[in-house]
């Protein structure tokens, strides 16, 4: 077979199959991907801790399990290990009905267990791997600035390249795990210098810090896939990444790569390459999109509410995708506490559940504060709310939640985090 | 007879009917419920996608600006492909996103696939070709909308 880009004698051999069989598909499969792009070669991976997008089994994925057990009939495994998506299912968290419980269990996610143990053979790291916040410290999968990884899961990705200044491109679940085995990548897009230039410059000139859901909402539908380049946001966030501007830009990033495809973005005088190398990032040709307060409303006001009765009551509510930091769940729990206070309650009014890896969840649960979220009837889980949300019987639960990215791939409302508030103390509409 | 000539990224020869979706296709909600309930055909189950909702993709020539969604995208169209339910031809307007090209080359070398996919059809392509039109596509990426 005729390859386009330039390969090695090693990378030549492993293809003519001399590490076996299964290796040469895995590197065909990468070399193919990275042609497609005119990636010129392949690179190594430089951090080797992988992180992968499907921690789900799904029954309907069968290739995926029959791939997994020739990866593991012919002994290949990343060797780096990985982290991985949040599980699908905590049932005594996320309580589910017979019903509801019988779709997960026996339909939705039937080869769960069994997929689990394909993962642990092929290099999940370790039973708390499972959160799409990998590079929080509690999870520790964190890369250097500069380091080529093979990752997947779109918001895991967005902040390694944009925060961490890792190199990344947007995968697909399967080569994720592919480029952490073999340990190259093809070398194209958001690995590359240019291919990390700003083709856009965003402008914003709102009177307060915006919504971080929101604002990043605007721009993935804006730029789609391309680089921003943010100006004015530095003067809410400052100059630094503080666990709570790192807070902030998760869940930005999170908005930018679901309602848009961005995989990479700057924010002048904050983001690394930002600081290094200011407006040289930006493209002689880019297009300007300025963000003003009516803008972010006008893109609020936009998001269609696909709730069977657009009138009903949330009876449920995520807050939590991508899972949550330790200092929003601290947050989160007082502020919980202090809308219920005022509104006189003690206990939430809708069914409310917060979201974050279990090391976070963990760390936090050593906290008094969990009693108080508990003592509320708010729970704690590490599971995916989208994974939950994918049960077809869940379409006609109201669901609310204040992440863009749930509202975007399910039937969930998008609420403003000061707005989730009162819904979760019953006071929607009342003021 | 329209004529159009795109980069080929898996080639063949084939003849058949278009299904069209203007705006980007998201894999996974379309296929999902089909592929789920074992289907022996896609009807697409994408309640945002109107131009596809309802319709059945299999077999069929789909053309498309590219894919959207989540980044199992391409294990989805790997599986459709394993399960003999995919569209005959994947017709990208634009360049095929990394997800779709993921799921192409893993249905290729994984599942040995004869799915064709061309992409870099242009605008025009999308604009000019609707649903129901017959299609003759060539192993050397042209598409003429019959």
């Amino acid at each position: 077979m005729q390859y386009k880009m330039k390969l090695t004698d090693e990378q030549l051999g492993i293809l003519r199959g001399e590490k076996g069989e299964t290796m040469a598909k895995v590197l065909k499969t990468l070399v193919l991907f990275g042609d497609v792009f005119g990636a010129e070669k392949l690179v190594p991976v430089t951090h080797k801790q992988g992180h992968l997008v499907t921690s789900f089994g799904i029954g309907l994925l069968k290739p995926l399990f029959r791939t997994m057990d020739e990866l593991i009939a012919a002994g290949l495994k990343a060797e780096g290990g990985f982290t991985v998506d949040p599980r699908p299912i905590d049932y005594e968290n996320v309580k589910c009905n017979v019903l509801n419980k019988l779709v997960f269990s026996k339909i939705m996610y039937s080869m769960q267990k069994e997929y689990e143990a394909q993962l642990a053979k092929v290099g999940l790291r370790d039973a708390d791997a499972f959160s799409c916040t990998c590079y929080l410290p509690e999870t520790g999968n964190i890369p250097k600035k500069g380091d080529v990884l093979s990752w997947a899961e779109s918001s895991a990705v967005v902040y390694a390249n944009s925060v961490l200044g890792a190199r990344c491109n947007r995968n697909s679940g399967m080569l994720d795990l592919f480029g952490s085995i073999v340990g190259f990548v093809p070398y194209f897009g958001l690995l590359t210098d240019e291919g990390r230039k700003a083709s856009w410059k965003v402008v914003v000139k709102t009177s307060r810090k915006p919504e971080a859901q929101v604002l990043g909402s605007a721009i993935g539908m804006k730029v789609v896939e391309d680089v921003p380049y943010v100006y004015g946001l530095d003067k809410f966030l400052g100059n630094e990444v503080t666990d709570d501007v790192a807070a902030y830009l998760k869940d930005f990033g999170a908005a930018t790569a679901s309602n848009g495809a961005v995989g990479l973005y700057h924010i002048d005088g904050l983001t690394p390459e930002a600081k290094e190398s200011g407006e040289a990032l930006i493209l002689p040709d880019a297009k300007t999109y300025v963000i003003d307060d009516a803008e972010l409303e006008r893109v609020y006001r936009s998001y269609p509410v696909m709730w069977k009765n657009p009138d009903a009551k949330a009876k449920l509510c995520f807050i939590g995708c991508p899972h949550l930091t330790f200092a929003q769940l601290t947050e989160w729990t007082k502020a919980i506490c202090a809308e219920l206070d005022k509104a006189g309650r003690k206990k939430v009014a809708v069914r409310t559940v917060l979201c974050a890896a279990p090391g976070v969840a963990k760390k936090f649960k050593a906290t008094p504060l969990y009693g108080l979220l508990t003592a509320t009837g708010a729970t704690l889980t590490s599971i995916c709310p989208l994974m939950y949300t994918n049960n077809p019987l869940t379409k006609s639960t109201p669901i609310a939640t204040n992440s863009n990215k749930l509202r975007t791939y399910s039937v969930a409302r998008y609420y403003k985090d000061a707005d989730i508030l009162r819904v979760i103390a019953g006071e929607e509409g009342k003021r | 007879m329209k004529t159009f000539k795109g980069r080929v990224i898996a080639g063949g020869n084939w003849e058949g009917e278009a299904v069209v979706s203007r705006a980007g296709v998201n894999t996974l909600a379309t296929f999902q419920k089909s592929a789920m309930a074992n289907k022996p055909e896609v009807i697409v189950s994408d309640q945002n996608n109107p131009d596809l909702f309802g319709k059945n993709i299999t077999g069929k020539a789909l053309c498309l600006p590219v894919t959207i969604g989540s980044t199992t995208g391409g294990l989805v169209i790997q599986t459709a492909c394993a399960m003999k339910i995919e569209p005959a031809c994947f017709l990208f307007s634009k360049h095929i996103d990394s997800l779709a090209a993921s799921g192409i080359v893993l249905a290729k070398v994984w599942e040995g696939s004869n799915v064709i996919a061309i992409d870099l059809l242009g605008d025009e392509f999308l604009e000019t070709v609707k649903t129901g039109d017959r299609l003759r596509v060539e192993e050397d990426g042209t598409v003429t909308v019959l």
